[in-house]
């Protein structure tokens, strides 16, 4: 094959002018595909690979840690300890099996269990819809789930009526606690916060000063302490005689302290609107509560969606602490069992941690992403 | 003898103002932004206001619906005294619509759902009879396709446009335009102009606060020079234009017409 030639004119022939073409270089490494991806971002330099090494041998022994801990090593069925307690055993699957009725109903009687679990069903059965933006009868569905699901759970758990066998609430327990007291907690605090955060807000001084007063002293004390208050101290100023059921009052503690948080929240919110819209509201002849419903409240409220719902969860972890009132969720079932004789070996702790700790994971992990999805379908776009 | 009498007395409504605004002042703590001020605006009178940054040309217009309140004097909206009587002054809010130098729509509703609002809240009218009035008006302003879109997907004359509709949904007897234009490109403002002459021209009574002098030329009655909260100097447009008598008119008139 013939070199072409790039100097057309014989006059250029004694000047430096290259006569042919340069040498193919080999092609630049690939970028695309697959190994081009991992060549850019994980292998780009010596550092990123290092990186990239240190963080795969990381994820793997985490990883490899948890599946041998759980399925390898574990044991999966037994009637009692034994198995669990020799060396090198892994998690004690049993131990949990044979608790399960503990962890999600607490010492509630097995005969009356159904009736838990119609509770449990409603709840269910209520937040499905309720959660589909799209499902139909959402104002009937709201106020069944206000007004509707704790009446009923409060006829149906506590019995005495109906023929219901009576079931004192110190027997209830475990998940089922953990449900009441987180679900009572957020329906029950949010109201009450945005009342609070108007307080604050108020042109009317003694509302503002009462809801300062209220906020700054909840915010004051740790929930531990409330918790403690409601349950040894708040007898002592009752006239005698006079009892408050002690999952009552664990229920109003948690509710009055998380109420001034989500306040200061819902403050936030406010104090994000800008005055225009109250203007805006005010001109067109809206008085003060449909300009806060209908104008402020529904902005307010979508911007502090992420906090409010930090908040949520936290509540929802927070429920753990009634432990320390007697009152046995499931944490404190597992709390409880872990230690049992028949059971106990140095995996079962463990075992029943992880246990507590996917299941809560899974709840307030379901809440963030739905907080996440409710955000993106309420963007209207006005934030360009 | 009795015809007269009552032929007197409907003078009088008729000749009623739609605004009356007696000695009234105001003051932002030390700072006093509203200087007796003493304003007659007659049903179906078209106001112009203008003056520079400051002069209490906007606080004067909020006034109006009690946006601000003044603190001596006396402001009477359509016979309907202004005080703190919270339900008077919604009363009238419903009665004086309003638009502001940065619209203010809702953005966290549609545009129909702007317009009806009021309608449905206040009004108590039905859904689907507020809709058709808001529609009418979308119309009027010439955006009906772009009623289920929400403010944040318009640009600034369409919501200033909305911003109009929302109000005249009301079926206001005043209108307050607070510097409607001065927040929109150059290119918009045409559009929001062209929806208040025709409405001018509709016979509505009107109070603008605005630098748009073409606009005040055109459709005014009366143009009104504010300065440290002061009415300095009223006159139809074509006198007040050609032949301010304040010094400071002039200045003004002098640095905004070059």
């Amino acid at each position: 094959m013939q070199t072409p030639t790039l100097a057309a004119s014989p006059a250029a022939a004694g000047a430096f002018v290259r006569q042919q073409l340069a040498e193919t270089l080999p092609p630049p490494a690939s970028t695309a595909g697959a190994i081009g991806w991992l060549r850019k971002n994980l292998f780009g330099s010596l550092s990123d690979a290092i990186l990239t090494l240190l963080g795969i041998t990381i994820i793997v022994y985490t990883v490899w840690s948890i599946l041998d801990f759980t399925v390898i090593r574990a044991v999966a069925t037994g009637i009692n300890g034994d198995a669990c307690r020799k060396p090198g055993a892994g998690a004690c699957w049993p131990y949990v099996t044979s608790f399960w009725r503990l962890f999600v109903y607490g010492y509630y009687p097995p005969a009356e269990q159904w009736r838990a679990n119609v509770v449990f069903a409603l709840f269910i059965g209520l937040l499905i819809p309720l959660a589909i933006p799209s499902a139909p009868l959402k104002l009937l569905n709201v106020l069944l789930f206000l007004f509707g699901l704790p009446i009923a759970a409060g006829i149906i758990l506590p019995g005495g009526w109906f023929g219901l066998v009576p079931v004192e609430t110190q027997l209830w327990g475990g998940f089922l606690v953990t449900l009441i007291i987180a679900v009572t907690g957020i329906v029950a605090s949010f109201p009450l916060g945005l009342l609070l955060a108007l307080g604050r807000r108020s042109n009317m001084p003694a509302i503002r000063f009462l809801s300062v007063v209220y906020i700054e002293f909840w915010r004051g004390v740790p929930l531990i302490t409330v918790l403690f208050l409601a349950s040894n101290m708040l007898p002592l100023f009752l006239p005698v005689g006079w009892n408050v059921n002690q999952l009552v009052r664990a229920l109003v503690g948690v509710t009055l302290f998380t109420a001034a948080y989500i306040a200061e929240i819902i403050r936030g919110g406010l104090q994000a609107i800008p005055r225009g819209q109250y203007e805006g509201a005010q001109a067109l002849g809206l008085g003060y509560w449909r300009m806060m419903v209908l104008i402020i409240m529904p902005q307010a409220i979508k911007i502090v969606i992420p906090s409010l719902v930090s908040s949520f969860i936290s509540l929802f972890k927070d429920t753990t602490l009634v432990q320390i009132v007697s009152i046995y969720d499931l944490l404190g079932t597992i709390q409880q069992s872990r230690n049992s004789p028949i059971w106990s070996a140095p995996t079962t702790s463990t075992t029943g941690y992880l246990v507590a700790a996917l299941i809560f994971w899974t709840c307030c992990f379901s809440m963030s992403r739905y907080s996440q999805f409710i955000e993106r379908r309420l963007n209207t776009g006005h934030r360009r | 003898m009795a015809d007269t009498a009552f032929a007197r007395e409907t003078a009088v409504a008729a000749a009623l103002p739609a605004v009356q605004m007696i000695g009234v002042n105001k003051w932002y703590g030390d700072f006093h932004v509203l200087k007796e001020i003493n304003l007659e605006v007659a049903k179906g009178e078209r106001i112009v206001i203008c003056g520079p940054s400051g002069s209490g040309k906007s606080t004067m217009i909020r006034c109006i619906n009690r946006l601000e309140y003044h603190q001596a004097g006396s402001i009477v909206v359509d016979g309907t005294e202004l005080t703190s009587d919270l339900k008077r002054i919604d009363e009238v809010r419903s009665e004086v619509g309003m638009v502001f130098q940065h619209f203010n729509l809702f953005p966290h509703l549609t545009i129909l759902q702007n317009c009806t609002l009021a309608l449905i809240w206040v009004k108590k009218m039905a859904r689907k009879e507020a809709e058709e009035i808001a529609m009418q008006y979308l119309k009027k302003v010439r955006i009906p396709e772009q009623a289920m879109k929400y403010p944040g997907q318009l640009s600034g004359g369409q919501q200033q446009r909305v911003a109009i509709a929302r109000a005249l949904c009301m079926n206001p007897k005043i209108m307050l335009f607070d510097e409607p234009t001065s927040a929109l490109d150059p290119e918009m403002v045409k559009e929001v102009l062209d929806v208040m002459i025709s409405l001018a021209e509709s016979g509505m009574t009107m109070l603008c606060v605005s630098h748009e002098m073409g606009f005040a030329r055109q459709v005014a009655d009366r143009v009104i020079f504010m300065d440290a909260g002061q009415i300095i100097e009223q006159n139809v447009p074509a006198a007040f234009f050609s032949n301010p008598q304040h010094e400071r008119t002039k200045l003004f008139l002098s640095q905004i017409l070059h």
